[in-house]
C-alpha cells in the first residue's frame, strides 16, 4: 500500500501517541521493578544511590522464624482453596455450558458476584456468620472463604476452554460403551485441563494475595504471608520487605507465563488460531 | 456466599441485645406510651432485670447498644448497676434518680424503648448522618457529628477520578496496542498484564518506596530544579490517586484492547479515503465503536475502586481512608457491628447496583481474565 505522504500535525499526532504509549508502560511496571535492586541494598535506606550491593536482607529474611511460619501458613490455606474452588469451579462450568435452562444468567451473575462484591463486605459478613460457628481465628474458616472467592475464576476459566466444545466427541465415547463419569475423565478433562489449570493458578494467587479476608478471620497464630507484610510496611519498612516482595514478583512473572502458555495451547487444542 | 451476606444485612437492622438481656422489660416498655418517665411498675421491672444482668454479667451487650445510639450512656447503665440497691429507697424511680439524675429524664427512656423494638433504622440512619428527633420525624445531624456523608463522598470522589485517570492513561494505549502488529504487540501486553499479577502488597510497598522524600520522583523533581524541597507525595489523597490508578488501569485497559482489536482498520481508511480527516475519523469512526469497552472498564474500575481498602490504608493518610476502613473499623476495633453492617450494606447496594449496569450493558460473559 503507497502511503500518503503525512503533514506535521499527524507525524506530531502519531509521535505524542508513541510518547504515551511508552509513558503508560513505564508507570505500569516502572514502581515495581525499583524495589528490585533496593533488595540487594547493603545499606538500610530504601532510596538511591545505594552505597553497595548484599545479599543480607536475604539472609535476614531466611533466619526469621516469623516470615517462615506465615509463608507455611499461606501455602495451607492457598492450597486447600484452590483444590476446593477447582472441584466447584470445573463442576459449575460444565453443568452450566451443558445444560439449557431458564434462569442460567441470573445463576452465572450469582456465581461470578464474589469477584466484584467488595472484599471488606465478604470479610465482615463472613466473620459475623463464622463467629456462632466458632471459625474464627482459624485456617479453616479463612481456606472455606478463599474458596469461594477462587471459584469464580475457575468457572471463567474452564468455561472459556468449554466454547466451541465439540459434543460429538462426548457422544462418541458414551456410544463405544463409556460410562459418563468416564467420559468426563476421559474425554472432557484433558480438553478443559488448561482452563483448570489457569483458574487454579489464578485461585491460588487470590488466596496467596488476599489480606482483607485474612485480617478479620485470623488471629495472631495465624499469620498469613499478605499479613506479615502489611504490618510490615505499616510499621517498619525495611529491605526485608523489599526482599519479600522481590521475591513475589518472580512467582507473579512464573505464574503469568505459565498462564499465557496454557492459554496458546488450549487455543491451539481446540484448532481456534488467535 | 450468599448466607453470610444476607447475615450481614440482617445486621444491620437487628436490634436483639436489650430483649436477650433484659425480656421483661423489652415487653413492658413496647406497651409504654413513650410520654415522661415510666410507671413505678415498669421502672421496678427494668430495676430488677438490671441486677440479674449484672449478677450474670451479661450488661456487656446492652450498654454497647446504647453507646452506638448515644454515647454516654453504656457508663451511665454499668454505673447505675453497680450502685444499685437491693430494696428501693422509698419507689424505684426516685431510686434511680437519685443515683443517676438521667433516669428522671423521658430520653434514656425512649432510647431504652428504641432498643427494644425487634428491628431498627438506627444504623442505617447513622451512616446516612440522619437521626430522629423528639417528635420521631427524620432529620440531619449537627455539622460537628455528621461524618458519614462526607466518607461516602470521599468514597465515590476517589472511585470518580480514579475511573477517570485510568480512561485518560488507558485508553490511548490499548489504541496504540490495538494497531500495532501481534509480534510487537504481545510482549507489550505482557507488560499490562505483569502489574495485575503482581501483588497488591508489592505494588503499595513500591509506591511507598518512590513517593517517599528520598524517592527517585522527589530526587528527579529536585536534580530537574522544579521543586526546592522534596514534595509530600505520599500518605495524602496524591498517594491514594496515584498507587489506585496503577493498581486499577489493567482492568481498564483488557477491556478496551478486546474490543479494539475486534475493529476493523480499514473503517478508519475508509474514512479518511472519503476525505475525512484522521481526528474526524477517529471521533466519528472509531470513537462510537469502542463505548462498549469504555462502559465495560469504566465500571469494573469504579466498582473495584469504591471497594477499596488495602491500597488507601497503606499510602493515604487518616483523611483519605474510604467506607471499607470504615466497615473494618466497627467490626474489629470498636465492635458496633450495626454500624459496621449498615455501612457495608450501603457500599454493597451501590456496588450491586452497579454490577447489574455492568451485566446489561457488557454481559456477565464478558468478564473474562485478559
Amino acid at each position: 500500500m503507497a502511503r500518503q505522504a503525512r503533514t506535521t500535525g499527524q507525524i506530531l499526532g502519531h509521535g505524542l501517541l508513541w510518547a504515551w504509549t511508552v509513558a503508560a508502560l513505564v508507570f505500569l511496571v516502572a514502581p515495581i521493578l525499583v524495589i528490585v535492586p533496593l533488595s540487594f541494598n547493603a545499606g538500610a535506606f530504601l532510596s538511591f544511590p545505594m552505597p553497595g550491593l548484599s545479599l543480607r536482607w536475604y539472609a535476614e529474611l531466611w533466619q526469621t522464624d516469623v516470615w517462615w511460619s506465615s509463608l507455611a501458613n499461606s501455602l495451607i490455606v492457598g492450597t486447600g482453596a484452590t483444590a476446593i474452588a477447582v472441584v466447584l469451579g470445573t463442576a459449575a462450568a460444565v453443568g452450566l455450558a451443558m445444560a439449557r435452562f431458564p434462569g442460567k444468567d441470573a445463576l452465572m451473575a450469582v456465581l461470578i458476584s464474589p469477584l466484584v462484591v467488595p472484599l471488606v463486605i465478604v470479610a465482615a459478613g463472613t466473620y459475623f456468620f463464622f463467629i456462632p460457628l466458632g471459625l474464627t481465628g482459624s485456617l479453616l474458616g479463612l481456606t472455606l472463604v478463599h474458596a469461594a472467592l477462587g471459584a469464580p475464576f475457575v468457572l471463567i476459566t474452564v468455561g472459556a476452554t468449554l466454547v466451541g466444545f465439540d459434543r460429538n466427541l462426548t457422544r462418541a465415547g458414551a456410544s463405544l460403551g463409556a460410562a459418563p463419569f468416564e467420559v468426563f475423565l476421559r474425554i472432557t478433562m484433558p480438553l478443559i485441563a488448561p482452563g483448570m489449570v489457569s483458574g487454579a493458578l489464578f485461585a491460588f494467587i487470590t488466596s496467596f494475595d488476599e489480606l482483607v479476608v485474612a485480617m478479620f478471620l485470623t488471629g495472631p497464630g495465624q499469620r498469613t504471608l499478605p499479613r506479615q507484610m502489611f504490618d510490615g510496611i505499616r510499621e517498619n519498612m525495611s529491605p526485608t520487605i523489599l526482599a519479600v516482595a522481590t521475591i513475589l514478583i518472580v512467582i507473579s512473572i512464573l505464574l503469568l507465563t505459565t498462564v499465557e502458555l496454557l492459554r496458546r495451547r488450549s487455543l491451539r487444542l481446540r484448532g481456534i488460531r488467535e | 456466599m450468599v448466607l453470610p451476606i444476607g447475615g450481614m444485612l440482617r445486621l444491620a437492622v437487628s436490634n436483639g441485645e436489650l430483649r436477650a438481656t433484659m425480656p421483661a422489660t423489652t415487653e413492658a416498655l413496647r406497651d409504654w406510651d413513650g410520654e415522661g418517665v415510666p410507671p413505678e411498675a415498669l421502672v421496678a421491672t427494668f430495676a430488677e432485670e438490671l441486677r440479674a444482668a449484672r449478677e450474670a454479667r451479661s450488661l456487656g451487650p446492652v450498654g454497647q447498644r446504647l453507646n452506638n445510639a448515644r454515647p454516654g450512656d453504656r457508663s451511665i447503665v454499668q454505673g447505675t448497676a453497680r450502685r444499685l440497691p437491693d430494696e428501693p429507697d422509698g419507689d424505684w424511680r426516685a431510686t434511680l434518680a437519685g443515683i443517676d439524675e438521667t433516669w428522671g429524664e423521658p430520653r434514656i427512656w425512649r432510647s431504652l424503648q428504641a432498643a427494644s423494638a425487634p428491628w431498627t433504622e438506627l444504623y442505617l440512619l447513622q451512616a446516612l448522618d440522619l437521626e430522629r428527633d423528639a417528635d420521631g420525624g427524620i432529620r440531619a445531624v449537627g455539622d460537628d457529628r455528621a461524618i458519614y456523608r462526607s466518607i461516602l463522598g470521599r468514597t465515590f470522589l476517589i472511585s470518580l477520578v480514579v475511573t477517570l485517570a485510568c480512561l485518560a492513561i488507558g485508553y490511548p494505549l490499548a489504541y496504540k496496542l490495538a494497531s500495532l502488529p501481534p509480534r510487537i504487540a504481545n510482549p507489550l501486553t505482557i507488560l499490562v498484564l505483569l502489574p495485575f499479577w503482581t501483588s497488591l502488597l508489592v505494588r503499595s510497598a513500591a509506591w511507598i518506596v518512590v513517593l517517599q522524600r528520598e524517592g527517585p520522583i522527589n530526587e528527579a523533581l529536585l536534580a530537574l530544579g522544579l521543586v526546592d524541597e522534596p514534595v509530600q507525595l505520599v500518605f495524602n489523597r496524591i498517594g491514594v490517586y496515584i498507587a489506585m490508578t496503577h493498581v486499577l488501569l489493567p482492568f481498564m485497559v483488557l477491556p478496551l484492547l478486546s474490543v479494539m482489536r475486534s475493529i476493523p482498520p480499514s473503517h478508519m481508511r475508509a474514512a479518511i479515503s472519503l476525505g475525512a480527516t484522521p481526528l474526524e475519523a477517529f471521533v466519528r469512526v472509531y470513537l462510537p465503536q469502542t463505548r462498549a469497552g469504555i462502559g465495560a472498564g469504566c465500571l469494573l474500575v469504579f466498582i473495584l475502586a469504591i471497594g477499596y481498602y488495602i491500597t488507601p490504608a497503606l499510602v493515604g493518610g487518616a483523611a483519605d481512608q474510604m467506607i471499607s476502613y470504615f466497615v473494618a473499623f466497627f467490626t474489629i476495633q470498636t465492635v458496633n457491628w450495626g454500624m459496621a453492617a449498615a455501612l457495608g450494606s450501603i457500599l454493597l447496594v451501590a456496588t450491586l447496583v452497579l454490577y447489574l449496569v455492568y451485566a446489561r450493558l457488557v454481559g456477565i460473559d464478558r468478564l473474562t481474565l485478559g
